[in-house]
C-alpha cells in the first residue's frame, strides 16, 4: 500500500522535475538566442533541414486534405441546396483549425523526430561534450538555429498547408462537381476576414511551433546517450507534441473563437 | 549534403511560397477591404424586436453592401432594441427618411438591415436615427400566429 503510494508520488515528482527542467532549458534558449546573429548560415542550413524538406509533405497533404474535405462537404450541402457554401466552410475550418494542428502533427513527425534523433545522437556520440571542450556553447551553436528555424518554418508552412488546401477544393468543388466559380470566390471573400481567421490561424500556428520544436529539442537535449534512449526520446517527441498541439488547440481556440 | 549555394537558394524560395501563400489568403480568400474607424458614419435606428442580427451584420441598400452592424443594445427607458449602424463615407446621400427594415437572407441566412430609400432631400449624417424602422420576422411568431387563426377558422367552422 504505502510502496504503490511511493512509486506514485515518485512518478508525479519525476514529471515535475521533467516540465521544470523544460523550461529552464527554454529559458537558457531563448537567453541565448541572439547568438545566431553570429552563425547565420547555421539558421538557414536547418531552414533547409526543417523548413524545404518538409514543404512537399505538407503540400501534399494540404492539397488532398483539401480535395476530400470538398467531396465530404458537398454531399452534405447539396442536400440543403447550398452547394455555393462549399468554399467559405472548406476556407473556414483549413484556416481556423485544420491548417495549423495538421501540419503541427505532420511537422512534429517530419521534422520534430528529426531535430530529437539528431541531437540524440550529437550526444550519444558524444560531440556536444567535445564541442564544450573546444568552448563552443552546443546551445548557441546546435539548439538556437534548429529552434528558431522551427519557429519560423511552421506558421510558413501552416499558411501553405491552408493555400494549397483551398487550391485542392477548387479543383474538386469547381472542376469536378461543378459548383460556381466566382459564387466559390466571392462568398469565401466574404465570410473569410482576414484579422478574425487568416491571422488568428497564424497566431496558432505560430505557438504549436514553438510547442513543438521546444519539446523536440528539449527531449533531444536531454535524452540517455544510449541507441534505446534515443529512441524513447524520439517516440516521446512525436507523443509530447501531439499532446502539446491539441491541448493548446482547444485553449487558443477557445480564447478566440469561443464568444460566437 | 548539397552546396550551400542551391541550400541559400531553396531556403529563399521556402520564404517567398510562404509569404505567397499568406498574399493569398489575405487578398483572393479574406476580405480585406472591411471599412475601418475612418471612413463610416454612424446612424442609429430603434427596433421592437431585433431578430438574429448581429454586430458585423452587412447593413444593405438596394442589395448593396454599405456598412456594417456597429454596436447593439437595448434602452430600458423606451423597451426598444438599438442598433448602431456604420454606413461607408462613401454613401453620402441617403435621404433621412429611408426605412430601415430587418430582413433575412434566404430562408435560414444571415439577418441584415435593408435601407429602403425615401423621399428626402435632406440626407443622413453622423449620430442621425431612422425614424422609420420595421422589426424582423420571427419565424417562431409566424408560425404561432398561423396556428392560432388556422384554430380559429376551424372552431369558427364547426359551429355553422
Amino acid at each position: 500500500m504505502l510502496d504503490s503510494l511511493q512509486r506514485l508520488g515518485q512518478a508525479g515528482l519525476d514529471r515535475f522535475q521533467r516540465l521544470g527542467q523544460s523550461v529552464l532549458f527554454l529559458i537558457t534558449v531563448v537567453a541565448r538566442m541572439m547568438a545566431i546573429v553570429r552563425y547565420p548560415s547555421l539558421l538557414i542550413q536547418e531552414l533547409y533541414s526543417v523548413g524545404v524538406l518538409s514543404l512537399a509533405l505538407i503540400s501534399i497533404s494540404g492539397l488532398t486534405v483539401g480535395m476530400v474535405l470538398a467531396l465530404q462537404m458537398y454531399t452534405t450541402l447539396v442536400n440543403f441546396g447550398a452547394e455555393q457554401m462549399l468554399g467559405p466552410v472548406v476556407a473556414l475550418s483549413l484556416v481556423r483549425e485544420l491548417g495549423p494542428v495538421l501540419t503541427a502533427l505532420l511537422f512534429s513527425g517530419r521534422a520534430g523526430s528529426a531535430l530529437t534523433a539528431e541531437i540524440g545522437l550529437m550526444k550519444t556520440t558524444d560531440q556536444l561534450s567535445v564541442m564544450e571542450m573546444m568552448a563552443v556553447d552546443p546551445i548557441r551553436r546546435v539548439v538556437v538555429p534548429r529552434f528558431l528555424a522551427g519557429i519560423i518554418s511552421m506558421p510558413l508552412l501552416a499558411t501553405i498547408f491552408s493555400a494549397a488546401g483551398i487550391m485542392g477544393s477548387y479543383l474538386v468543388g469547381v472542376g469536378m462537381l461543378g459548383v460556381d466559380d466566382g459564387a466559390f470566390w466571392s462568398l469565401m471573400r466574404d465570410k473569410v476576414s482576414l484579422s478574425e481567421d487568416v491571422l488568428n490561424g497564424l497566431y496558432k500556428s505560430i505557438l504549436f511551433g514553438v510547442a513543438a520544436v521546444w519539446i523536440a529539442v528539449y527531449e533531444g537535449y536531454q535524452a540517455v546517450p544510449t541507441t534505446e534512449g534515443v529512441s524513447r526520446a524520439t517516440t516521446r517527441t512525436v507523443v509530447h507534441s501531439a499532446f502539446a498541439v491539441l491541448g493548446l488547440d482547444f485553449v487558443l481556440t477557445a480564447i478566440m473563437f469561443g464568444d460566437y | 549534403m548539397r552546396t550551400s549555394r542551391t541550400v541559400e537558394i531553396l531556403v529563399g524560395m521556402f520564404l517567398v511560397l510562404g509569404m505567397a501563400a499568406f498574399i493569398m489568403l489575405a487578398l483572393k480568400v479574406s476580405n480585406i477591404t472591411t471599412f475601418t474607424e475612418n471612413d463610416v458614419f454612424q446612424v442609429t435606428a430603434r427596433f421592437e424586436n431585433i431578430g438574429g442580427l448581429k454586430v458585423r451584420s452587412p447593413v444593405r441598400m438596394g442589395g448593396v453592401r454599405i456598412g456594417r452592424i456597429g454596436e447593439i443594445s437595448y434602452d430600458d427607458q423606451n423597451l426598444e432594441a438599438v442598433v448602431t449602424m456604420e454606413i461607408n463615407q462613401k454613401y453620402q446621400k441617403i435621404p433621412n427618411d429611408s426605412e430601415a427594415s430587418i430582413y433575412t437572407a434566404g430562408l435560414l441566412g444571415e439577418q441584415y438591415i435593408s435601407l429602403e430609400p425615401g423621399g428626402s432631400s435632406e440626407f443622413f449624417i453622423q449620430g442621425d436615427e431612422v425614424e422609420e424602422t420595421q422589426s424582423a420576422l420571427v419565424l417562431e411568431r409566424m408560425v404561432g400566429r398561423f396556428l392560432i387563426n388556422a384554430s380559429d377558422q376551424t372552431n369558427s367552422s364547426s359551429d355553422n
